[in-house]
């Protein structure tokens, strides 16, 4: 059975041309030579921030990098300042909330400005799904998705999936549980498709007021019992529950949707005996997962996956840097 | 059988309205539970078996009520679970299940172990909560379904308020369909109920009293076999008044979408001219309707149509009934007088007594899982020895409720309840022979 995450053999050897896009939007534009290229990549960018050299390269040295967050994040921007800056760009963090948006500056209005400043690469985060497509139309230089609303969140994909293939070995007929909030969920929609294009097998684990109608034609099986969810799971990923889903107009309560879909020590113990689990944080203890699962020291991989994020980003840095405008 | 029964109830006229069989025989009660069911001749018994002599009268499966306001907690002085209970007993209904919106209302488990230690103290028939479907009774979250039912709610509803927000319901039947949970709208819009007070019509104008139209029901209960048929969930119109409302739930039924309806016993056996003179016992929700509907209401529970009858009982205090009628609340007693009532039917040849009361018993335990309402062997003994022809008159003071607004005061009914047991235990007994 042909590997289909294998690059075609017309491919370039050096692997460069194996990336032929302008932009990163959302893990439905990549195929699975492409993934696995950048997972490449990205593992050998792990290694290297482990090692006791500097970590500090030059090859993105001039480029000019603005992460652009009309939405905010801590973990994520920092994540992509510190990938910018080891790759040596110059890079420069917008917040929304101390920018012109704030006075009523449209999107494009804003865009527009960043590009006029000659920006090289863009990583934009949104609240709304499809704007920073809606940006990306627009401007000159590459744009990097760092999340839009509901949509898409590719360098989580990204980093999920390197995280499971360091733990795993491989994608091929592996069982990976999404659990929680997936009808809000920009890392469900990137992973279902990132996991299922590499091979593995994905579920849907929601309470049935939190998942998106038809999500079996996005690759994912879906399941309202969580117990039934996790049998033979090799891969639980919890999602995160926001507080605004919890008042009463999607679940209850809190304490009612931990009852239901909370991932308990018992609970894991569905899952296949060496199952792994991950969050993509930040997490809501004794929520959606209990602490001495979360900081379980075998089976939990969620402090890899923050590690894997800057090794990701500054391979999909790389990865864009090479299809600028100006070289 | 091994051991002897501990109760004999002998020679009465056995009327399971599980089965449909109507006719003379006994039956014998062990540990709480029917023993055995024994059609002709009455057995022979051991000594030291407490015999009741069933002279004949009605024994049947007791009443399931689902829907009575029972007071507590909140307004005590309205109705008590103790009071509440007694009424029903002296009525043949051995189960009740009681409104969610109490104060506070029936929205946390705490709650519902408050009534469950409630009853169990002061209640002498069971009595079961249906939760509240969204806090506070606010209409605006969900309740924790999943916690409520594991608390020991039968159901969820907003009481006397309809849901009135589509999506909110339509968000509960999605949540609601995982548990198999049972969800009960009152289905009243008070958008298009507006100021209305009584039903829409020739009455009300003549009255001058602003009028409640049919719309007011069917408008809301085909938004809600809408979304039952979308969602899959299980639903149950609490009290349907109107003929459209009929042919509504009879098509939904035939398509297959898991409805069910009640009607209240006030729109089969009584209408609009009841309300008189201003008469505010009679002014209730949904409203005493035309004479033709009350017709329709008996001829659809005849058919089959609808599922169940409640008493809605809603006792309300003199403060709130005394008032002109566009001010008084809506709410009429009904819990003691609701076998009575209902046998009308059955003397006006409408509707035939097994039929009734499996409407009465059967079909209100199966809806909600219990396994009362059927004189078989393992069922719980909870039971109801009456004398279908008896005729009397309502005094409402004689009532046993804390409240005293009983639409058929004064009202010339036949039926009277001689003996009611729960889990064999006689709760009720009448006076004199």
């Amino acid at each position: 059975m042909p590997d289909i995450t294998a690059a075609p053999l017309s491919s370039d050897l050096t692997g460069r041309a194996l990336f032929p896009h302008r932009h990163l939007l959302s893990i439905a534009d990549l195929k699975p030579w492409e993934i696995r290229f950048l997972l490449d990549e990205a593992e050998q960018w792990a290694t290297a921030n482990r090692g006791k050299a500097r970590k500090h390269d030059d090859r993105l040295a001039g480029m000019t990098q603005i992460n652009a967050f009309f939405e905010n994040s801590t973990r994520t921007l920092l994540s992509f300042e510190i990938a910018g800056k080891r790759l040596g760009a110059d890079v420069v963090n917008m917040h929304a909330g101390q920018s012109s948006v704030k006075k009523g500056e449209t999107l494009i209005d804003t865009a527009m400005t960043l590009n006029a400043m000659a920006a090289d690469v863009l990583v934009i985060r949104h609240a709304s799904s499809g704007a920073v497509a809606l940006i990306a139309d627009k401007v000159d230089c590459a744009v990097l998705n760092a999340g839009d609303g509901w949509h898409q969140h590719p360098t989580q994909a990204l980093l999920d999936a390197l995280t499971i293939r360091r733990r795993k070995g491989g994608f091929e007929g592996l069982i990976v549980a999404i659990c929680g909030d997936v009808l809000h969920s920009r890392v469900a929609r990137s992973n279902m498709l990132c996991l299922a294009a590499l091979g593995a097998q994905v579920r849907a684990v929601a309470p049935p007021t939190l998942m998106p109608p038809e999500v079996e034609m996005l690759g994912a099986t879906p399941y309202t019992r969580l117990d039934e969810g996790l049998e033979g799971a090799d891969v639980v990923m919890m999602l995160r529950l926001q507080n605004e889903r919890m008042d009463g107009a999607f679940i209850p309560s809190a304490r009612e949707y931990h009852m239901l879909y909370g991932l308990t020590p018992e609970r894991l113990a569905i899952a296949k005996p060496d199952a792994i689990v991950m969050h993509p944080g930040p997490m809501n203890r004794g929520v959606e997962i209990t602490s001495n699962v979360a900081d379980h020291p075998d089976r939990s991989a969620i402090t890899e996956q923050v590690e894997m994020g800057v090794a990701v980003r500054m391979a999909v840095l790389d990865a864009l840097s090479q299809h600028l405008p100006n070289g | 059988m091994t051991r002897a029964p501990d109760i004999a109830i002998l020679d009465a006229r056995l009327v399971d309205p599980a089965s449909g069989r109507d006719g003379r025989g006994s039956l014998l009660i062990r540990d709480g539970a029917i023993a055995d069911v024994v059609w002709g001749a009455a057995p022979s018994l051991a000594d030291g078996v407490r015999r009741i002599e069933g002279r004949g009268l009605v024994l049947a499966p007791g009443l399931v009520d689902l829907r009575a306001f029972l007071g507590e907690p909140g307004a005590e002085f309205r109705e008590t679970l103790g009071t509440g209970s007694q009424a029903a007993a002296a009525g043949g209904v051995t189960t009740i299940v009681c409104r969610p919106d109490t104060d506070p209302p029936i929205d946390d488990p705490a709650i519902i172990d408050f009534i469950k230690r409630r009853a169990r103290d002061k209640a002498v028939v069971n009595v079961l909560p249906c939760a509240a479907l969204t806090k506070g009774i606010l209409g605006r979250e969900i309740t924790e379904f999943g916690l409520l039912l594991e608390a020991g709610a039968v159901a969820f509803g907003d009481g006397a308020k309809a849901i009135r927000n589509p999506q909110l319901m339509r968000r509960a039947m999605i949540y609601a369909r995982d548990f198999d949970a049972l969800i009960m709208n009152h289905v009243e819009d008070p958008d298009l109920r507006g100021s209305g007070v009584m039903n829409e019509g020739e009455f009300a104008s003549r009255k001058g009293l602003p009028g409640i139209p049919a719309e007011a029901e069917t408008v809301m209960l085909e938004r809600d076999i809408r979304l039952a048929r979308a969602t899959g969930a299980r639903y149950h119109a609490a009290m349907i008044s109107c003929s459209e409302s009929v042919d509504l739930v009879r098509r939904a039924k035939a398509e297959g979408v898991a409805i069910t309806c009640g009607v209240s016993i006030n729109n089969l056996t009584l209408n609009e001219n009841d309300v008189g003179e201003y008469r505010t016992f009679c002014k209730v929700s949904p409203p005493l309707r035309h004479e033709d509907e009350r017709l329709a209401m008996i001829a659809a529970l005849a058919e089959g149509v609808i599922d169940v009858v409640v008493s809605d009982h809603d006792p309300q205090d003199v403060e709130t009934k005394r008032q002109p009628f566009a001010e008084a609340a809506d709410g009429a007693l009904g819990i003691e007088t609701l076998l009575p009532a209902a046998l009308r039917m059955v003397h006006a040849g409408q509707i035939a007594l097994p039929a009734l009361l499996a409407a009465l018993s059967a079909r209100p335990a199966g809806l909600i899982g219990l396994s009362c309402g059927r004189l078989a062997v393992g069922a719980p003994a909870d039971l109801t020895l009456l004398d279908p022809d008896a005729p009397h008159v309502v005094d409402k003071r004689r009532l046993k409720s804390r409240a005293k607004n009983s639409p058929f005061d004064e009202a010339r009914l036949e039926g009277l309840v001689q003996m009611t047991l729960v889990a064999g235990r006689v709760v009720y007994e009448a006076q004199g022979g």
